[in-house]
C-alpha cells in the first residue's frame, strides 16, 4: 500500500505505550505503511509538542500532514479513511458500533485505570481495592467479550475489530505483569473466553508483526520502578 | 411501539442536555424521563447496570449509554436529516472528537472542583486557573468560526453548548469573569441560543447556579 506522496502516515509513538501499540495494531491489520518515530518522553520532540499541543502526548499520526490524537480517536479514524478489502473494524449497525464504543471507553476507563493502580498505589490498601476493581472489571469484560463474539473467535466475530485492537494494546504488558507479579489479569478460571482470546489474537500474524516482546517490557518496568525508588530514597 | 425512543435523563446534566439538543435538530420524537439520582429506578439499573448513571437512549428497548456514545448514534441511526458529524470528512470527524474527549476531561472536572473545594484554598486556586485555561484553549480552538464546526452547527457545539448556562456559576464561585476570558466564546454562546433546540434545553443559569450551591452543601469540602 501507499507509503508516500498521496497518502504519507506518520506515527509518533513510544515502543512500550499500549495506547500507540493500539495505532500500530490498526494500521498492521489494515496493511498500512507509515514512518514510525519512536518518541523519548522525557524529551520530547518538536514535532510531537506541535503536532499535539494540548496533550504533548503520544500517539500520534500524522496524514498527509495533519496530526490526529488519542489512540481510540486515531483507530476509528484510520478505519473510516481506508476502508480496505476486509471487514471494517468497526461494525456497520450503529447499535453494535455504540457497544463497541462502550466497551472500547470502559476498557480505558475502568480495567485499564484499576489495573495501573493495582501495581503503582502508593499503599497496600490502595492497591488492594484497586485489585478487587480490576477483577470486577474483568468479570464485566468478560461477559462483553460473549455478547460481542456471539460464540466467534474476536470482539469482532469472524475477524479482528475495534475492541480486538483496543484491548490488543494491552497484550504484551498482561504477559510482562504475569512475569512480574506472577499474576495473569485473565485467568482461566475468573474469564476463560478472554484467557483464550489473548493466545488467539497474540498469535495473528499482524498482530505478532508489531506486539513488542513481553520480556523486554518486563524488564523496562523493573528498571522505571528501580529509578522511582531511588529517586523517592533521595528526597 | 417499535422504535420508541426514550430518554432516561436529569434535568440540569449538561451530559442529558446534549442528547435532548440532539434529538430535537434531528426532529425526533421521544419520551424524556425525568430520574433520581438519589434513588435511581429499575429501568435505569437495569439499562446501565455498569455505570448505574444518565443519560440513557432506549430505542426499540435497547439501551445505549455515555453521551457522546449517544450522540454518535443519533446521528448514525437518524442520518437523513441534519448531519451532526460532517460524514464524508474523516480528518473533521477526528477534530471533533478530540475536542469533545477535552471538554469532557478538562471542563467538566474543573467545574466540579470550582463548586466542589473551599474558595481561598491552594487547590481551588488550581481549579480556577485550570477552568481559565481550558475556556481560552475552546476560544482558541473556535477561533474566528460562527461554529466550532465552521458555518454549521454541529456535533461539538452540541456537545460544549450546555455548558454555558453553567458560566454564571463559574463567575460566582471563581470569581473571574468569563467574558473577559472568552468573548468569543460568550458570543458563539448566545448565536447558539438563537436556535430553538439549545433555547428550549439549556438550564436557566440561576437555577444552575442554585443547584451548585446545593451540592456544593452537600458534597464540598467542609
Amino acid at each position: 500500500m501507499a507509503g508516500g506522496g498521496e497518502n504519507k502516515l506518520k506515527l509518533l509513538g513510544m515502543w512500550t505505550s499500549p495506547f500507540a501499540l493500539r495505532v500500530k495494531l490498526a494500521l498492521s491489520f489494515k496493511g498500512l505503511s507509515y514512518e514510525y518515530v519512536e518518541e523519548d518522553l522525557r524529551n520530547k520532540s518538536e514535532l510531537l509538542l506541535s503536532s499535539n499541543p494540548v496533550h504533548k502526548k503520544v500517539p500520534v499520526l500524522i496524514h498527509n500532514g495533519k496530526p490526529i490524537c488519542e489512540s481510540q480517536i486515531i483507530v476509528q479514524y484510520i478505519d473510516e479513511t481506508f476502508p480496505g478489502a476486509d471487514a471494517s473494524l468497526l461494525p456497520s449497525d450503529p447499535y453494535e458500533r455504540a457497544v463497541a464504543r462502550f466497551w472500547a471507553a470502559y476498557i480505558d476507563d475502568k480495567l485499564l485505570k484499576s489495573w495501573l493502580q493495582a501495581s503503582m498505589g502508593k499503599t497496600e490498601e490502595e492497591k488492594a481495592e484497586a485489585l478487587k476493581e480490576t477483577f470486577a472489571a474483568v468479570a464485566n469484560l468478560e461477559a462483553a467479550f460473549k455478547e460481542c463474539s456471539k460464540g466467534k473467535p474476536f470482539f469482532g466475530g469472524d475477524t479482528v475489530g475495534y475492541l480486538d485492537v483496543t484491548l490488543g494494546g494491552l497484550v504484551s504488558w498482561m504477559h510482562a505483569g504475569e512475569a512480574l507479579y506472577g499474576m495473569r489479569l485473565f485467568d482461566a478460571t475468573r474469564s476463560p473466553l478472554l484467557d483464550a482470546w489473548v493466545d488467539r489474537f497474540g498469535s495473528l500474524d499482524a498482530a505478532k508483526a508489531v506486539l513488542p516482546d513481553a520480556g523486554r517490557l518486563a524488564e523496562y518496568a523493573k528498571k522505571r520502578q528501580a529509578e522511582q525508588a531511588a529517586a523517592a530514597a533521595a528526597n | 411501539m417499535a422504535d420508541e425512543v426514550i430518554l432516561l435523563d436529569f434535568w440540569v446534566s449538561p451530559f442529558g442536555q446534549r442528547c435532548r439538543i440532539a434529538l430535537l435538530e434531528k426532529g425526533i420524537s421521544y419520551e424524556y424521563s425525568e430520574q433520581s439520582l438519589a434513588q435511581k429506578s429499575d429501568l435505569l439499573l437495569r439499562s446501565n447496570p455498569i455505570h448505574k448513571k444518565i443519560p440513557v437512549l432506549l430505542h426499540a428497548g435497547r439501551p445505549i449509554c455515555e453521551s457522546l456514545i449517544i450522540l454518535e448514534y443519533i446521528d448514525e441511526t437518524w442520518s437523513d436529516k441534519s448531519p451532526l458529524l460532517p460524514f464524508d470528512n474523516p480528518y473533521a470527524r477526528s477534530c471533533a472528537r478530540f475536542w469533545a474527549d477535552y471538554v469532557d476531561k478538562k471542563l467538566f472536572d474543573s467545574q466540579t472542583r470550582l463548586w466542589k473545594l473551599k474558595a481561598g484554598e491552594a487547590d481551588h486556586e488550581q481549579a480556577k486557573r485550570d477552568m481559565v485555561e481550558t475556556l481560552q484553549t475552546l476560544e482558541k480552538e473556535l477561533g474566528e468560526k460562527d461554529y466550532f464546526g465552521g458555518d454549521v452547527f454541529g456535533f461539538l457545539d452540541v456537545v460544549i453548548v450546555p455548558f454555558v448556562a453553567w458560566f454564571y456559576a463559574y463567575e460566582r464561585f471563581g470569581g473571574f469573569s468569563v467574558e473577559e476570558v472568552c468573548p468569543r466564546l460568550v458570543a458563539w454562546a448566545k448565536r447558539c441560543r438563537e436556535r430553538e433546540s439549545v433555547s428550549k434545553t439549556i438550564s436557566d443559569p440561576e437555577k444552575v447556579y442554585e443547584f451548585a450551591l446545593y451540592l456544593k452543601d452537600k458534597f464540598g469540602a467542609k
